[in-house]
């Protein structure tokens, strides 16, 4: 299978910038972007097809779990070379501001992403313009092997926004109600034509960079330590929501496990068909380079 | 060379050993990229070299290609000879500025007066349904720009000789070598050698037909050679091991011999490698040629995704056998 980049500890993040975006509003992501992806809207079965490389994905097994595509959900593109669909949402914003269409664009980073001198580029220009656009940049504290000590001086990722002029926060990313806060102002700051806006979501992913457990190419390589791992589970976020919920008397334990209930049979029957469906005929292979022009 | 001392070694441990070598010797040596220090990105290319060497020189560095492959080429100019690792010919797209603009141009536009000795390594990382920007393959873009010599080792022996001439080289040179390669294993001796850049090698000499092999498509087409042999059909398989400069001799007197030559390259087809490999040969043994030139590279379609499109996409040696068939019963 492709390698698959799990988003599992980081869902809040999507969940609390996502819910304030209109199915026409654009995002890009990077390679962690399956939770993006679902909080924008997307298909679940479309996405498991994807994953597994077939035909009925949603970029129709061309791209697999790094490139997941749903123009309808405005899910504009991701893609897996760090940093690389930054512009392309400042672009997207570029348009929005041309066009007059009171679309937002999201672009999703990590903390890896800091490394590459286009964030910066596109942040210069994005607060020059006034751009419709939110960078969210979700530090989960490594970019694969390594610490976020060993790639920057600083953790405070926020602050590379001040310079350029350009609004920026600091939200704890495993809060789905502080990300959604921050988001809901940031979206409207937007629309109002007083973007960007930059937002710097702290978070942590449970499993390994790509696959459960980094063992994609037979070497275990998650060196991150164990005890710092299950300090993080135990602010995970959809615990930490539910318990929320049921605190608040917003809704009963028992309604959340028929949620969740539903929720894991419709995952199961994504795989199951993903596995049932086709994978793409081979004499289909030069399909889709090239558009077709009508 | 006393045979004792010649054993079996990995392609990606001759790469380690050439650095252990060649950081010894030459404290100008440094070693700087993304992933130096895991193993998930270069493999056991990199074993021992941090402890021996330090992360003074063995620097794993952020993700930015563009100013650490800039900041190789700096290092360069004045005096150091770095190798700066890119874990896949993808991410190296960044950093086509200081590889392209600056460190190719650079000894010409300052009249010779300035020279660039720096290795750009990158490694071609395909398949496993990683799709397009996960496997691609551009050496041609690199022998296409004037200034940049280009090594693509496809053995062991090879691997080690061509990164010692890299580093030792006081040029830019690309290296380029295939994470299919790095299990294959060849006879590499202990001691320090180098493979001259822009020499060829032929693998397995033959009769009927010229088939030159880039990279990983060498031992697909040794597999080619060893089962048409049986069929009777005497291949002949050259290794250029660089690509630019081109060893333009071994594939023409190889030519003249046979009459028939086929280019199997790790690239793409169009505007590449084996488009160039086939202009050389029309030009200079047009007339000794029984057939047209022909290629077998990657069709001009981005790397897919799934399994059953890379399983067209990427060619093997059953490809060679049958295009050599053709070749020989046209
Ligand atoms: C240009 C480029 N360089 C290197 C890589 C290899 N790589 C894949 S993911 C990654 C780190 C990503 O870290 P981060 O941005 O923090 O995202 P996370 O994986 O933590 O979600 C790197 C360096 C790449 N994909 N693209
Ligand atoms: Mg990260």
């Amino acid at each position: 299978m492709c390698p698959v980049h799990l988003y599992t500890g980081q869902e809040a993040v999507a969940a609390g910038i996502c819910c304030h975006l209109n199915p026409d509003d654009y995002i890009f992501s990077n390679h962690r972007s399956h939770g993006h992806y679902l909080a924008k809207g997307g298909d679940l079965k479309k996405l498991i097809a994807e994953v597994y490389c077939k035909e009925k994905g949603c970029s129709r097994g061309r791209g697999g779990s790094m490139h997941v595509y749903d123009l309808e959900a405005g899910m504009m593109g991701s893609a897996p070379i760090v940093a690389g669909t930054i512009s392309l949402a400042l672009g997207a914003a570029l348009a929005s501001r041309i066009r007059k269409d009171n679309r937002v664009s999201i672009t999703f980073l990590g903390d890896g992403a800091t490394g590459e001198g286009v964030l910066y580029e596109s942040l210069n220009y994005a607060a020059l313009k006034k751009l419709p656009i939110i960078f969210v940049c979700e530090n989960n504290y490594y970019s694969t092997h390594l610490p976020i000590s060993e790639i920057r001086v600083s953790d405070q990722i926020y602050k590379v926004a001040q310079p350029f002029g350009v609004k920026t926060h600091r939200v704890d990313g495993n809060d789905v109600l502080a990300v959604s806060d921050v988001a809901r102002e940031a979206v409207s700051l937007c629309r109002e034509g007083q973007g960007p806006v930059f937002i710097e979501a702290m978070t942590y992913r449970m499993r390994g960079h790509v696959g459960p457990d980094d063992n994609i190419q037979g070497t275990h390589t998650d060196i991150r330590p164990k005890e710092e791992i299950e300090q993080w589970r135990l602010k995970d976020p959809l615990t930490r929501f539910e318990k929320y919920l049921v605190e608040n008397n917003v809704c009963t334990q028992a309604y959340l496990s028929d949620i969740q209930e539903c929720l894991q049979k419709e995952i199961e029957e994504a795989h199951h068909e993903a596995c049932q469906d086709a994978f793409p005929d081979s004499k289909e292979i030069a399909k889709y380079v090239f558009r077709e022009n009508t | 060379m006393c045979s004792e001392k010649i054993r079996k070694l990995s392609y990606s441990l001759a790469i380690n050993e050439a650095f252990h070598q060649t950081m010894e010797r030459d404290t100008s040596v440094i070693f700087i990229g993304q992933g130096v220090k895991s193993p998930w990105y270069v493999g056991d290319t990199a074993l021992g070299l941090i402890d021996r060497f330090t992360e003074e020189r063995v620097i794993d560095t952020p993700v930015s290609e563009n100013a650490m492959t800039g900041a190789a080429v700096g290092a360069a100019i004045v005096g150091m000879r770095p190798v700066v690792v890119h874990p896949r010919c993808d991410f190296m797209m960044y950093a086509l500025d200081p590889i392209i603009n600056e460190a190719a141009n650079w000894h010409y536009m300052s009249g010779g007066h300035s020279s660039v000795p720096v290795v750009f390594w990158g490694v071609i990382n395909r398949s496993g349904e990683q799709a397009a920007q996960h496997s691609q393959a551009i050496h041609a873009f690199f022998a296409h720009t004037p200034g940049l010599k280009v090594v693509m080792p496809a053995t062991a022996y090879d691997a080690k000789g061509l990164l010692i001439s890299a580093i030792q080289d006081d040029n830019p040179v690309v290296f380029i070598d295939d994470r299919w390669l790095y299990r294959t294993e060849d006879y590499v001796p202990e001691e320090f050698y180098s493979v001259p850049i822009g020499k060829g090698v032929v693998h397995r000499k033959g009769k009927d037909v010229t088939l030159v092999a880039i990279s990983y498509m060498v031992p697909e087409a040794m597999k080619a050679a060893e089962e048409l042999q049986l069929k009777g059909i005497d291949v002949e398989v050259v290794d250029p091991r660089t690509i630019k400069p081109l060893d333009e001799d071994i594939i023409i007197e190889s030519a003249k011999k046979t009459g028939r030559v086929i280019v199997a390259d790790v690239g793409w087809q169009s505007f590449g490698v084996a488009a160039q490999i086939s202009a050389l040969v029309s030009e200079k043994a047009f007339s000794s040629l029984k057939a047209p030139v022909k290629r077998i590279a990657l069709p001009d379609i981005p790397a897919p995704a799934s399994r059953t499109l890379e399983k067209a996409y990427y060619p093997m040696s059953a490809d060679i056998i049958t295009a050599i068939n053709k070749m020989i019963v046209d």
